[in-house]
């Protein structure tokens, strides 16, 4: 973990909702997989995103409006500084596929981006699953890096149905995926394959191991998303049954 | 002369700076950002007899001027804490810890705290018996002034470090509290704990919190923990360690001057893990700037 302030050198929308954010400063140490944890003002608690891609001077993040704290995010113009946690969480281990699949549902698909782009010699197959075409986007970027397929719940946009169905009903072959998006979709995908690693989502108090405010149950007892997360071997997550 | 120091139950902390029970884990983790060695003390995370896994997610919930927290004191068990997280900390930190235990029953707290006689880093023992969630035990034994006082005195028959019981505010009368818990043989009081709170989600109509309710801390709670330090030390005879929404130098100052001889940093911790770092090193500045040559000299200036 880094305390550092980065400056905002884009923020815009990609759909409605959905929005892409640069920032710049020092942002070296990032692996595929890990997050950052941003203090906005006025805010009590941070907000955490998964990185989309990051270098040693930049992080993108791609997130999406869901309450107070990201609309406000929205309004934030490029110059303006912002108080960041960097490199947190453990990140996607890359070398245990050979024929990987990627499959992202939602915002999910923001911490795949970077992965696809390191996993891009192995060509990998990418699943996106949207709700309908108006959330669809990143299919050109992602497209760049390996075999991208795009699911809409409604058909409005490639195939009609979520990600599992078109998983099921298609012989994509693969040796192991990573996965990121909504509980459900990642409980039911274990129910399929269990040979494959989550990155889970989680509200957070700290987001650097102190307050035990994400602990989810695995195998090998509780674990905090956000410090031995937020990647989970799929064999390990013990799901609630709520989910 | 180090103009920080403050003298706590006969043990000189380096300053009045301790991280609260919940917000700083085992302390070792904090090692990593910053060196854990300049703290006062530290008050390790709650801990019960047994493993516990805490409540279902979502357990955090934030606020205009805090957050709501219901963690349920998750931890691995008293006999796990000796034997993994108080040796990771030895590593850690030179000094000794504040241990804090929760239980459901009177047993619970004395089995729990009769692990932590002759352990080698810990120097007190703090007694939760104000969490807001767990089932009985916690707030239900820590609102009734019968119960904290014989709790209060079976605990301190059974240990062989000084006793501190950390009260909470949910109660009509912080005084009598304090006095049932220095009745029964208190060392020190600890305050304020959480107040209880709830957040509603508008998309789905229900409470944030699994649980539905949690423990509001955080810089809004920190007005009700001045005014609760002050009314303790006017009324007790033992020390107060105060707390609840201490974010800065200054504050830290103006919850001596309620009567605090020390002061712990909770939900700071969360939001900048540097807080007590931040604030140990802004000190002197500000007490420059008041006049004060030495920390010490400010407890229970306002009383």
């Amino acid at each position: 973990m880094k305390n550092v302030f980065l400056t905002v050198k884009e923020n815009r929308p990609l759909t409605n909702d959905f929005y892409k954010m640069v920032l710049e400063g020092e942002c070296s140490g990032h692996t595929a997989g890990m997050f950052v944890n941003i203090k906005l003002q006025d805010f009590t608690l941070r907000r955490p995103f998964g990185i989309a891609d990051a270098d040693n001077h930049s992080i993108t993040l791609l997130y999406k409006v869901v309450g107070l704290g990201t609309k406000y995010m929205t309004t934030l113009q490029n110059g303006v500084i912002i108080d960041v946690l960097t490199c947190l969480g453990n990140g996607f281990n890359l070398g245990k596929a050979s024929k990987p699949l990627l499959i992202g549902g939602g915002t999910g698909i923001a911490p795949l981006f970077k992965l696809a782009k390191e996993l891009k010699s192995k060509y990998p197959n990418i699943i996106l699953g949207f709700r309908t075409h108006e959330d669809v986007c990143m299919i050109h970027e992602f497209s760049e890096f390996g075999n991208v397929h795009v699911t809409t719940d409604d058909g409005s946009y490639g195939y009609k149905g979520n990600v599992l169905s078109y998983l099921k009903s298609t012989g994509i072959v693969y040796d192991y995926y990573y996965a990121c998006g909504p509980l459900v979709m990642l409980k039911n995908l274990t129910s399929i394959d269990k040979n494959g690693e989550l990155s889970l989502e989680s509200r957070m108090g700290c987001g650097f191991g102190a307050c035990m405010g994400c602990s989810i149950k695995t195998k090998s007892g509780y674990k905090r998303v956000c410090k031995e997360g937020p990647v989970f071997n799929a064999s390990e997550v013990i799901f609630d049954e709520q989910t | 002369m180090n103009r920080l120091e403050v003298e706590l139950l006969g043990k000189k902390l380096k300053n009045p700076i301790i991280p609260a029970s919940g917000t700083f884990g085992f302390g070792y983790e904090f090692a990593e950002y910053y060196d854990i060695n300049i703290l006062g003390s530290i008050a390790l995370k709650g801990t019960t007899l047994h493993p516990r896994y805490g409540n279902p997610l979502p357990r955090v919930a934030e606020c205009k001027s805090g957050m709501i927290n219901a963690i349920g004191l998750q931890n691995p068990g008293a006999d796990q804490v000796i034997s993994t997280e108080l040796v990771k900390l030895k590593k850690a930190y030179r000094d000794k810890a504040i241990i804090n235990i929760g239980g459901h029953s009177f047993n619970d707290y004395i089995d729990t705290a009769k692990k932590f006689n002759g352990i080698s880093n810990i120097w007190a023992v703090e007694l939760n018996i104000s969490c807001p969630n767990v089932e009985g035990g916690g707030m239900a034994f820590g609102t009734n002034p019968l119960i904290i006082k014989e709790l209060t005195s079976a605990v301190k028959r059974v240990i062989t470090n000084p006793l501190i019981v950390k009260l909470s505010p949910n109660v009509t009368s912080i005084q009598d509290m304090a006095i049932a818990a220095e009745e029964g043989g208190a060392d020190a009081i600890s305050l304020i704990n959480t107040l209880v709170g709830m957040r509603i989600d508008l998309k789905t109509g229900k409470p944030i919190i699994s649980v539905k309710s949690g423990g509001y801390s955080g810089v809004g709670v920190f007005p009700i923990a001045i005014r609760m330090i002050y009314a303790v030390s006017s009324c007790v005879k033992i020390p107060v360690i105060g707390m609840g929404g201490i974010s800065n130098a200054r504050e830290v100052l103006e919850a001596m001057y309620a009567g605090a001889h020390a002061v712990m940093i909770g939900t700071q911790n969360l939001i900048d893990p540097y807080a007590c770092q931040s604030i140990i090193n802004e000190l002197p500045d500000v007490m420059d700037q008041l006049s004060i040559r030495n920390i010490r000299d400010i407890i229970r200036r306002s009383i």
